[in-house]
C-alpha cells in the first residue's frame, strides 16, 4: 500500500474504514500474529547482528574447532571453530537480503509484464505470455540455475536468478485480475476523459490488482530464501569465507556425524524464518484475497 | 475433445520453439568463448583457438549454428561435454533412469501422503485433527528439501543406523532422498486435496447422497473424492517439475549419480555443452509430461474445454 494512503489526512471515510477492518482482522488472526511477531523477532536479531554477535562471523579460534553449544559458543562452533551463533546471524542478512531483494526484482518486472499484457491485450498479450510459457518450460530451481550457469556464479546474480526466474507467478496473477479490472466503468470513463494507457494502468488499475500481488509477493520471499540458500548451498551463490545460511549447512554437512550441531542449527533458522513468512502470507490471503488460490 | 488436443498442441509449439531458441542462445550469451573452455587450461595459440572454433561451428552466422543444432538435437546428438568429450546425449541417457526412479518414487510418497492427509483434515473439519494435519502441512511446505535431507540422514543413518546414508541401488538407498523429495510436496498437496474436498462437501449433490441414507463411507468415496481428486490431478504434472529440480538438491546430498547432479556438476565446471544439452532435455520433456496430464485431466473431467 502506498504512503498516501496510510497518511490519516488523506483518508476518506470508507478507506479508513476498509483499513481499520483490515487492521482488526490482522491482530486478530492468531496465525497472522504468530508469523509477525517471529519474523519481526528473526529480523531484528538479524539487523542488529553486528551488536549482539560476541564473534566475528569470520574469526577462527582455531583451538575450538567442532565444539557442542556451551556457555561459551551458545550454538557451538563449525569445523574452523568459527562461531556458529554468530554466522548464522550474519548469515540472515545475506540470505533476507536475497529473499527482499529478488522478490522486489520478479515483483516489479512480472507485475509490468502483466499489467501489459492484461491491459493492451492482443498480440502484445500473446507474445508475453508465450513468453512467460517459455520460462515455466524450466521448473522450480532450474531457471535459476540456467541463468546463474550464463551469468556466473556469486551472491548478486543469486538474487538476479531467483528474481528473474519468479515473473511468470506475478505476472499470470496480475494479468488475470488485470482482465476482470478493465471491464469496469471507472476504467473506461478514464479512458474517455484522454488519460493514457501508462496513466491508467499506473493510477486505476495497479491499485485494483495490488491485494494479491502483496499475498503472492510475501509468500514469494519465503521461496527466494529456500532457493536463494539452495544455490549457495550448491556452491553457486555465497562464497566462502562469508556465512549464509544455506552455505553454512553445505559446510556443516561433512560433520554430520560428529558434530550435527554444524547443521542443524542454520536449517533451524531458515526454517523458522520461512515458516513465519509462510504463515504471514497464508494470513494476508485469507484477509486480503480469499478467493486467490496457491 | 478433439478441438481440445488441437488446441492443446498447437499452445505447445511456440513454447516449444521459444525454449529451444533459449537453450540454444544460453551458450552464446555466457560470457567466455565455448572454445576456450574446451581448451581449459591447455594455454593454446591462437591458432588452435581458431581451429576449434571452426571445427565447433562457432564462426558461422547464428541462425545457420540454430539450425545445425536443433538439426542435431532432433537425431538425438546434442553435442559432446566440453569437460570429457563424451556425447551429452549418452551421459544423460546413462544417469536418466536413477532420477526418473527418485522421481517416482518420491511422486508416490508425496501423493499417499497428501491425499490421505488431506482428506482426513477435511472430514475432520474444525477439529483438533484438522489443524495438526494444516500445521504439518505447513511445516512441510517451509522446509527446504537440503534441511530436511540433512535431518533424514542425520536420524536414520546416524543415529538410528538403519538406513545408508549415501549411494544409490536397492530400495533402501532409495527411501531417504525420495522421502526428502516428497516432502514439500505433500505439504502442498494434501492442502490442497483438504480445500477440494471441503469444497465438494458443501455441495448439493452430498446432501442429496446423505439424505437418501447411505452411509458417510459410501457417500465419501463415491461421491466425494471422485470429484475432489480431479483437480488434483493438474498439479501432478507441476508437481513432477518440482520433483525434477528438487533432485538437483537430493541427488547432490545423497550422492545419487542421477541428471540433476550431473547437471549441478556441469554447471560448477563450466560444461557449458553439458548445461545446454541437459536444460533442453528436462524443459522438453516438462512440456511433454505436463500435455500428457492436461490431456488426461480433459478425459476424466469432461467439463473441461479448450477455451
Amino acid at each position: 500500500m502506498s504512503d498516501e494512503r496510510v497518511s490519516p489526512a488523506n483518508l476518506d471515510y470508507r478507506e479508513a474504514r476498509r483499513w481499520s477492518r483490515f487492521l482488526k482482522r490482522f491482530l486478530r488472526s492468531r496465525n497472522v500474529m504468530a508469523g509477525a511477531v517471529v519474523l519481526g523477532a528473526v529480523i531484528t536479531l538479524v539487523l542488529l547482528a553486528a551488536q549482539i554477535s560476541p564473534y566475528e562471523p569470520t574469526q577462527q579460534f582455531r583451538r575450538h574447532r567442532l565444539q557442542p553449544p556451551n556457555a561459551e559458543f551458545l550454538l557451538g562452533t563449525d569445523n574452523l571453530g568459527r562461531d556458529i551463533l554468530t554466522r548464522i546471524l550474519y548469515g540472515g542478512r545475506v540470505s533476507l537480503q536475497v529473499g527482499i531483494v529478488s522478490v522486489a526484482i520478479g515483483a516489479t518486472l512480472g507485475t509490468l509484464l502483466g499489467l501489459i499484457a492484461g491491459y493492451i491485450g492482443g498480440w502484445t498479450d500473446v507474445l508475453i505470455m508465450r513468453f512467460i510459457d517459455m520460462m515455466l518450460a524450466f521448473p522450480g530451481i532450474l531457471l535459476a540455475l540456467v541463468i546463474i550457469a550464463v551469468l556466473g556464479r556469486n551472491l548478486q546474480n543469486v538474487m538476479i536468478a531467483v528474481g528473474l526466474s519468479s515473473i511468470p507467478v506475478y505476472t499470470r496473477v496480475v494479468r488475470g485480475s488485470t482482465l476482470s479490472v478493465k471491464q469496469f466503468d471507472f476504467i473506461i470513463a478514464a479512458g474517455a476523459l484522454g488519460a493514457s494507457s501508462g496513466r491508467i494502468m499506473a493510477r486505476h488499475i495497479l491499485p485494483n490488482v495490488l491485494a494479491p500481488i502483496i499475498v503472492v509477493a510475501t509468500n514469494g520471499v519465503a521461496g527466494a530464501i529456500i532457493s536463494g540458500a539452495a544455490l549457495s548451498f550448491l556452491g553457486l551463490g555465497q562464497q566462502p569465507p562469508d556465512p549464509e545460511w544455506g552455505l553454512m549447512l553445505n559446510e556443516g554437512r561433512d560433520y554430520i556425524r560428529a558434530a550435527a550441531w554444524v547443521t542443524t542449527y542454520p536449517g533451524l533458522a531458515i526454517m523458522i524464518t520461512v515458516l513465519s513468512i509462510n504463515l504471514l502470507g497464508d494470513g494476508l490471503r485469507d484477509i486480503l484475497d480469499p478467493r486467490l488460490k496457491l | 475433445m478433439s478441438k481440445y488436443l488441437t488446441g492443446r498442441l498447437l499452445q505447445t509449439v511456440p513454447t516449444v520453439f521459444l525454449v529451444t531458441v533459449a537453450v540454444f542462445l544460453m551458450l552464446h550469451l555466457t560470457p567466455g568463448d565455448p572454445a576456450e573452455v574446451f581448451l581449459g587450461d591447455k594455454r593454446s595459440s591462437p591458432e588452435l583457438l581458431e581451429k576449434v572454433r571452426e571445427d565447433m561451428g562457432l564462426n558461422r552466422p547464428l541462425h545457420v549454428q540454430y539450425l545445425s543444432y536443433m538439426g542435431n538435437a532432433l537425431r538425438g546428438d546434442l553435442g559432446r561435454s566440453l569437460q570429457t568429450n563424451v556425447p551429452v546425449m549418452d551421459q544423460i541417457l546413462n544417469r536418466l533412469p536413477w532420477t526418473i526412479e527418485l522421481a517416482a518414487a518420491a511422486l508416490m510418497i508425496a501423493a499417499f501422503i497428501g491425499i490421505s492427509v488431506g482428506i482426513i483434515a477435511a472430514l475432520y473439519h474444525n477439529t483438533i485433527i484438522d489443524t495438526l494435519a494444516m500445521a504439518l502441512a505447513l511445516v512441510g511446505i517451509s522446509m527446504p528439501v537440503y534441511w530436511s535431507s540433512l535431518l533424514l540422514i542425520l536420524l536414520f543413518a546416524v543415529q538410528l543406523r538403519i538406513l545408508p546414508a549415501i549411494g544409490q541401488g536397492g530400495i533402501e538407498r532409495l527411501i531417504l532422498p525420495a522421502l526428502a523429495l516428497a516432502l514439500v510436496s505433500a505439504g502442498s498437496l494434501a492442502r490442497m486435496v483438504r480445500s477440494s474436498m471441503l469444497e465438494v462437501l458443501n455441495q448439493d449433490f452430498v446432501l442429496t447422497a446423505r439424505s437418501k441414507g447411505i452411509s458417510e463411507r459410501l457417500v465419501v468415496i463415491r461421491h466425494v473424492l471422485r470429484n475432489a481428486l480431479i483437480p488434483v490431478v493438474t498439479i501432478l504434472g507441476l508437481m513432477l517439475g518440482n520433483m525434477l529440480s528438487g533432485a538437483v538438491i537430493t541427488e547432490t546430498i545423497f550422492a545419487r549419480l542421477g541428471i540433476g547432479q550431473k547437471y549441478v556438476e556441469a554447471v560448477l565446471q563450466k560444461d557449458f555443452t553439458m548445461v545446454q544439452g541437459t536444460t533442453l532435455f528436462i524443459a522438453l520433456m516438462y512440456v511433454f509430461v505436463n500435455i500428457v496430464v492436461d490431456i488426461v485431466y480433459a478425459f476424466i473431467d469432461p467439463r473441461i474445454r479448450y477455451v
